[in-house]
C-alpha cells in the first residue's frame, strides 16, 4: 500500500493535467476565438470606387482625396506647437484638447487627431508632418461630385449599418456602401473588392508584422466606371425647369429603353452629402417630410394618370374591336352615362371619331369606348379581367425590373379589386368608367408613363427601362435587349399616334409647337385632394404631360408631371417640349416660354400643405446652385483643391442671405 | 575503470528522457524569445552546455560521497539559504538570488537536492523507526528547517514543494493519519475559501457528530471527539484570519480568481487567463513551431521562465502537449521504479525524494499555466529558462542515476 501512493498520485495528477489540456484544446472552442482577437488584425485596404459618366462620357462622379491626421500620444515628441496648429488652422486649446482626447482612448494606439481634411488644407501639413513624430495621416476617398444634379439617380455613400453587416459577410462595420440610385443598385460593381492584410499583433496592440509571411492576404480590386443612360444636358435642364415645383420628368430612349433623364423635384446638390457636414446636411433632408427631397417621383409617386390613359383606352377598345377609326360619339359637352351621372368634358363637342377624340382629349368619346369594351363580355369582371390583361402588357400595375433599388407598382384594377370594393357584387362598367379617362381606380408612376409613351412611340414594344449603358467590359443584362411586346396589335397604333400628333397642332398643347420637330403628345390633369387638419381639401389638378418626338423616328419618350401645376398645359406640357428639344437641337429657341417656365414657382400652394420655410429654403439653395452653374458647364477633370475650395466659400455665402429672405 | 562500470549499468531511459526535455524546453525558449528580442535562447544554451561538466563530475565522485557527507552538504544548503538574509539580491520583491556580476544564482534550487540527501541519511542512518513521535519529529526538522527559510524570502512557490516529503516518509512508515491530516487540511482550506467559514464549521460538526455515533459503543471517546472538533474549528478560523488579514492582497486575488469569485483580466487574472488562450488556441496539433501567435505576440507573461508550457501547448498542440506530460510522467514513474529495487534505504530514500520533486514541480507549474491552480512561481523541470533551476534539477537527477549505477557494487 505504501508504496503505491506516490505512483498513484502521480497517475492521476497526470491523468488531470491531460483531461484539462485536453479540454482547453480541443473542446473549449472559444479560446480559440479570443487567441485571433488577442494577436490578429486584419487591415483593410479599400480600392477606390468607381466612376459614373452619363451616356456621352461626361464625367458625373468622381472621387476625391481626403485625409485624416493621425496621432499616437505617446509618441509625440515636444514640438512647435505654435507652427503645428498654424499648418491646421487650429488652436492651441483645440490641439491640448485633442491630444487628451486621445491619450484617454489610448496612449499607445493611433486615434483620428484631425479628419477629412481636403488637398488644400493638408497640402501646407504634408510638407513638414515629418517633423512631428506620433503623427501621420491616412488618405481616404470620399466621391467627388463634378455635377450638382442628378442626386436622386446617383443615391449617395454611407456606414454600413448592423443589420446589413449581419447579412452580409463582406461589410465590416465602419464600412461604406452605396445608398439608393445607381450607387445602391451597382454597388458591387462600383466599390471593387477591398484587400485583406493579416497582421501579427503584440500585447500592446502593435503590428510586428504580416501574420503567416501574408499568406492568407488579398489584393484589393479596383471599382469598375459605369456609364449610365443618363442624358447629363436634359438632366440638368430637367431639374432647372422644375425649380420651385414638385414633381418628376422622366424621359426615355424608346428603341432601347434607356433612361435619358429621371429628374424629381425637389432634389439637392449631391455634394452636400459628402464630408464634414453629410449627417448634418442628410438629417436636413431626411426631416423634411412634406416636400421630401429624398423621395424619387419619378419613380414612387403613385398619380391618377389623367387623360393620357385615353391612349390605353383607346388602344384597348380598338383591339377588342368595340370601337373602329370611323365610331362616331355624340359629346354634348359631357357624357350621361348613367341616370343622374353625368361626366364632363372640356372639348368643343358635336360629333367626333377617334382622331378628334384625342386631340381634344374628350372625356365622352372614350368613356363610351370604355364601356363598350367592358360591355362586350357578358360578365363585367371577365371584361375588367380582359382589359386589365392588356394593360399589363405595357409594364403597368407591377414593378417593372428596372435597374434602380426603388419603385412602385402603380395600380391596374382587376376584378379582384372590384370584389374587394363591391363585395355584394352588382357593378357594372357604369360603375367603373373613371378608369377611361384615368380617374378612377388605375394609379400610374411617372417611369411608368414614359414607358407607356415609348411603347407608343414604337408601336407596341418597349425594353424594360434601364439606367446602365456601360460596364467595363460587362455587358448589360440580358433582361434590357429583351422586347416586350404587347397585346396590342401593330396597326392600331397608327391612328392614335396620327391623334397625339394633331394635340400638337389642333389640340390641347397647340401653343407648344416646336418649329421643325415633330412632336406627338397628350396633355392631363390630374384631380387630387389631400388632407389638411383632418380636412379633405380638394388641390389644385396635377400638370400631367407625356410626349415623344420625333414622330417618324422617335428618339425621345417622356412623361412630366407637376404636382398641384394646373392644366396639362400649363406648366407639364412647356417643360416636355422644352425637354425635347433640348435633347433633339440642344438648343432652345422659345426663350421666352423658358424664362416663364423656369420663373414659375408653386411654392405658394404647397405653402397649403405646410412646411414650407425648411422646403423653400432648400429649393432656392438648389436654384441658386443651378443658375450659377448655368454660367459654365461643369469641369469634367477631377476637381483641383482650388475649386473644392470656391464650392465651399460659395455655399457657405449662399446659405446666409437666404435665411432672411 | 570506474566510469566504464558507471557507463554500463547507467539508466539510459531516464537519461534519454532527461535530455529530450531538455531540448524541447530550448526549442521552446527559442521560439517564445523571438517576442521579447531578448537574448534568453542563447544563455539557455549556454547553461545546457555548463550541465555537461556537471553531470560529468555529478557522476564521477565516489559513489559514497554522498552519502558520507550529506548532512555537510545539507548544512552548506542551509547556511547559503540563510546568507540571503544577509547578501541576496533582490528580484521582483524576492530576495531569492546572490549576485556575482551579471550573473544570479539562487541557492533554494540546490536546497532540494540537499534535504533530500539529508532526509535519505536520516532514514537510512540506523533502524529508525517513524512509528516513534522522536523520529517523526526528527524528520519533520529536517524538511522544515529549510522551509522556514525559504517562506520569508518569500518564495511560497519552493516552499510549497517540500510538503511531497511527508509521502516520502509515509513510504517509510510515517503513520497513515498524517497523510490524512494533510489531505483534510488541504480540503477544510479551500472549503473555507470558496465558501462562508461558518458553514464549514457546521458540516465539520454535523460530520465528527455521525462518525461518532455510527462507530462502536466502546471506541465512542466524546472527549477525542470534542477535540477533534475544537481543532478543527480553530483551523477554519484561522484560515480564515491569515486569508484576510495575513495574505497580501494579491495573494487573494490568485486563490478568488482561481474559485472563480473574482473575475479580472487585466491584472492577476490576465496572467493566468492569457496562458489559458494560449493552450488552448493550440488545438489538435497546434500551430507550428515558431508560428504561435500568442507566443510571437508576447502575450503571456514570464512565457520562457514559469509560463514555456503555454508554448508547448499553442505551437505542438495537444499532440504536443501529451508527449511532453507522457515524458514527465515516464520519468517520474521510472525513477520510483529505480528506487524500489535500490538496495540501500539510503538511495531508495533518496530516488523517491527526487520522484516526488520533479512531480510536484511538474503537477503544480501545469495546473498553474492550465488555470486549476493558483498563480505560484514554480519552473518546469529541464523547461523553464534558468541555469539555477537547470542546474539544480540536473545535479538531484543525476545524484539517483550515479547511486543507481553503483548499485551492483555496492559494499
Amino acid at each position: 500500500m505504501r508504496k503505491a501512493l506516490l505512483p498513484g498520485l502521480i497517475t492521476i495528477a497526470t491523468l488531470l493535467l491531460v483531461v484539462r489540456i485536453f479540454y482547453l484544446q480541443v473542446v473549449d472552442e472559444t479560446l480559440k476565438l479570443e487567441s485571433e482577437n488577442n494577436a490578429i488584425k486584419k487591415k483593410y485596404e479599400y480600392p477606390e470606387r468607381g466612376y459614373i459618366y452619363d451616356r456621352n462620357g461626361k464625367l458625373l462622379v468622381a472621387n476625391q482625396a481626403s485625409y485624416d491626421i493621425m496621432v499616437i500620444p505617446r509618441e509625440v515628441k515636444k514640438t512647435d506647437t505654435l507652427e503645428f496648429c498654424q499648418l491646421l488652422n487650429i488652436t492651441k486649446e483645440d490641439f491640448i484638447k485633442k491630444i487628451e482626447k486621445a491619450t484617454v482612448y489610448s496612449p499607445r494606439l493611433p486615434s483620428v487627431f484631425l479628419s477629412q481634411l481636403n488637398k488644400n488644407e493638408f497640402a501646407a501639413f504634408q510638407e513638414k508632418i515629418r517633423k512631428y513624430e506620433g503623427f501621420y495621416f491616412q488618405k481616404r476617398s470620399l466621391r467627388d461630385y463634378e455635377v450638382n444634379f442628378g442626386a436622386n439617380i446617383f443615391g449617395f455613400i454611407t456606414q454600413v449599418n448592423e443589420k446589413l453587416i449581419e447579412k452580409n459577410p463582406y461589410y465590416n462595420s465602419g464600412d461604406l456602401i452605396g445608398k439608393q440610385g445607381v450607387e445602391q443598385s451597382y454597388e458591387d460593381l462600383l466599390r471593387g473588392i477591398k484587400g485583406v492584410k493579416y497582421l501579427q499583433k503584440d500585447k500592446h496592440n502593435r503590428e510586428i508584422g504580416p501574420y503567416k509571411a501574408g499568406k492568407y492576404d488579398t489584393i484589393a480590386v479596383q471599382g469598375q466606371d459605369i456609364n449610365l443612360t443618363i442624358d447629363a444636358e436634359i438632366q440638368k435642364y430637367g431639374e432647372e425647369l422644375m425649380i420651385n415645383k414638385r414633381g418628376g420628368i422622366v424621359a426615355i430612349e424608346p428603341k432601347s429603353g434607356e433612361i435619358l433623364a429621371l429628374v424629381t423635384a425637389p432634389s439637392y446638390d449631391p455634394g452636400i452629402l459628402v464630408g464634414r457636414q453629410r449627417s448634418k446636411n442628410y438629417t436636413k433632408l431626411y426631416r423634411d417630410s412634406i416636400a421630401k427631397p429624398l423621395y424619387d417621383r419619378g419613380l414612387l409617386a403613385e398619380y391618377p394618370p389623367g387623360s393620357p390613359f385615353k391612349i390605353l383606352t383607346g388602344l384597348v377598345a380598338l383591339q377588342e374591336g368595340v370601337i373602329d377609326y370611323n365610331t362616331t360619339v355624340f359629346c354634348n359637352r359631357g357624357f350621361s352615362y348613367a341616370r343622374g351621372r353625368f361626366m364632363g368634358c372640356h372639348c368643343h363637342g358635336g360629333a367626333l371619331q377617334l382622331h378628334r377624340g384625342i386631340f381634344e382629349s374628350c372625356n365622352s368619346y372614350f368613356a363610351t369606348a370604355y364601356m363598350k369594351t367592358i360591355n362586350k363580355y357578358a360578365k363585367p369582371a371577365y371584361a375588367v379581367d380582359v382589359w386589365s390583361n392588356h394593360l399589363k402588357s405595357f409594364g403597368l400595375g407591377q414593378f417593372m425590373g428596372y435597374d434602380l433599388p426603388i419603385g412602385k407598382r402603380g395600380l391596374v384594377p382587376t376584378s379582384k379589386t372590384y370584389k374587394r370594393m363591391y363585395p355584394n357584387g352588382g357593378w357594372r362598367s357604369t360603375a367603373i368608367v373613371s378608369n377611361a379617362i384615368g380617374q378612377g381606380e388605375v394609379l400610374m408612376t411617372p417611369i411608368q408613363l414614359a414607358n407607356m409613351m415609348a411603347t407608343v412611340a414604337n408601336e407596341g414594344y418597349y425594353y424594360t427601362p434601364h439606367i446602365i449603358k456601360k460596364i467595363e467590359g460587362v455587358p448589360i443584362e440580358s433582361k434590357f435587349t429583351t422586347k416586350h411586346t404587347t397585346t396590342i396589335d401593330k396597326k392600331f397604333f397608327k391612328p392614335i399616334i396620327s391623334g397625339l400628333f394633331d394635340v400638337y397642332n389642333l389640340g390641347t398643347a397647340r401653343g407648344l409647337r416646336v418649329e421643325g420637330i415633330e412632336i406627338c403628345g397628350k396633355t392631363g390633369t390630374a384631380e387630387n385632394s389631400t388632407r389638411i387638419g383632418g380636412i379633405k381639401v380638394k388641390m389644385e389638378d396635377h400638370s400631367i404631360f407625356v410626349a415623344f418626338a420625333p414622330m417618324n423616328n422617335p428618339k425621345i419618350a417622356i412623361a412630366v408631371m407637376v404636382e398641384n401645376g394646373g392644366y396639362g398645359a400649363t406648366i407639364a406640357g412647356p417643360i416636355a417640349s422644352l425637354m425635347i428639344e433640348k435633347y433633339l437641337r440642344h438648343k432652345i429657341t422659345r426663350v421666352d416660354l423658358e424664362k416663364r417656365i423656369l420663373a414659375t414657382s408653386l411654392q405658394g400652394r404647397y405653402a397649403k400643405l405646410g412646411g414650407l420655410s425648411e422646403t423653400v429654403k432648400l429649393q432656392l439653395k438648389i436654384a441658386d446652385s443651378l443658375q450659377k452653374l448655368k454660367t459654365g458647364t461643369p469641369k469634367k477633370v477631377p476637381l483641383t483643391t482650388d475649386t473644392i475650395k470656391e464650392k465651399k466659400l460659395a455655399s457657405q455665402s449662399n446659405e446666409k442671405p437666404k435665411y432672411n429672405k | 575503470m570506474k566510469n566504464q562500470s558507471i557507463t554500463n549499468n547507467i539508466d539510459w531511459i531516464s537519461i534519454i528522457i532527461y535530455t529530450v526535455l531538455v531540448l524541447l524546453g530550448w526549442l521552446n525558449i527559442y521560439s517564445s524569445s523571438l517576442s521579447s528580442m531578448q537574448d534568453t535562447y542563447e544563455k539557455q544554451l549556454i547553461f545546457i552546455l555548463f550541465t555537461i561538466p556537471l553531470i560529468f563530475i555529478v557522476v564521477s565522485v565516489d559513489g559514497k560521497f554522498y552519502e558520507k557527507y550529506s548532512s555537510i552538504i545539507f548544512i552548506v544548503a542551509l547556511l547559503s539559504l540563510a546568507g540571503l538574509f544577509l547578501f541576496g539580491k533582490t528580484i521582483a520583491g524576492q530576495r531569492c538570488w546572490y549576485a556575482i556580476g551579471s550573473f544570479t544564482i539562487q541557492p533554494s534550487e540546490f536546497a532540494k537536492a540537499a534535504t533530500s540527501l539529508a532526509l535519505a541519511k536520516f532514514l537510512s542512518d540506523s533502524q529508525i523507526n517513524l512509528k516513534d513521535p522522536n523520529r517523526q519529529i526528527q524528520a519533520l526538522a529536517i524538511i522544515l528547517l529549510p522551509v522556514l527559510l525559504i517562506l520569508p524570502q518569500p518564495d511560497p512557490g519552493s516552499a510549497l514543494i517540500y510538503s511531497i516529503f511527508i509521502i516520502v516518509l509515509y513510504r517509510e512508515g510515517l503513520p497513515s493519519w498524517y497523510v490524512w491530516t494533510g489531505f483534510i487540511t488541504i480540503l477544510l482550506f479551500v472549503l473555507t475559501l470558496v465558501i462562508e467559514p461558518i458553514y464549514v464549521v457546521l458540516t465539520a460538526l454535523l460530520v465528527i457528530v455521525l462518525v461518532h455515533y455510527r462507530s462502536r459503543l466502546a471506541d465512542r471517546n466524546v472527549i477525542l471527539s470534542s477535540i477533534l472538533f475544537v481543532l478543527i474549528t480553530g483551523f477554519i478560523f484561522s484560515v480564515d484570519y491569515i486569508f484576510n488579514n495575513v495574505f497580501k492582497q494579491h495573494h487573494r486575488d490568485r486563490f478568488n480568481i482561481l474559485l472563480g469569485k473574482a473575475i479580472d483580466l487585466k491584472d492577476s487574472g490576465y496572467n493566468t487567463n492569457q496562458s489559458k488562450i494560449a493552450i488552448g488556441s493550440g488545438g489538435w496539433l497546434g500551430k507550428g513551431f515558431l508560428e504561435g501567435t500568442q507566443t510571437k505576440g508576447g502575450f503571456v507573461p514570464e512565457q520562457h521562465t514559469d509560463y514555456i508550457f503555454t508554448t508547448v501547448g499553442e505551437e505542438w498542440g495537444f499532440a504536443g502537449s501529451l508527449v511532453v506530460i507522457a515524458l514527465f510522467a515516464g520519468l517520474f514513474l521510472r525513477i520510483i521504479y529505480l528506487a524500489e529495487r535500490q538496495k540501500t534505504k539510503f538511495s531508495r530514500v533518496y530516488g523517491y525524494c527526487v520522484a516526488g520533486i520533479l512531480f510536484t514541480h511538474f503537477f503544480v507549474n501545469i495546473a498553474m499555466v492550465s488555470g486549476i491552480f493558483p498563480t505560484i512561481g514554480v519552473p518546469l523541470p529541464f523547461f523553464s529558462y534558468g541555469g539555477s533551476g537547470l542546474w539544480g534539477f540536473t545535479i538531484l537527477l543525476f545524484i539517483f542515476i550515479k547511486m543507481d549505477a553503483n548499485k551492483v557494487n555496492e559494499w
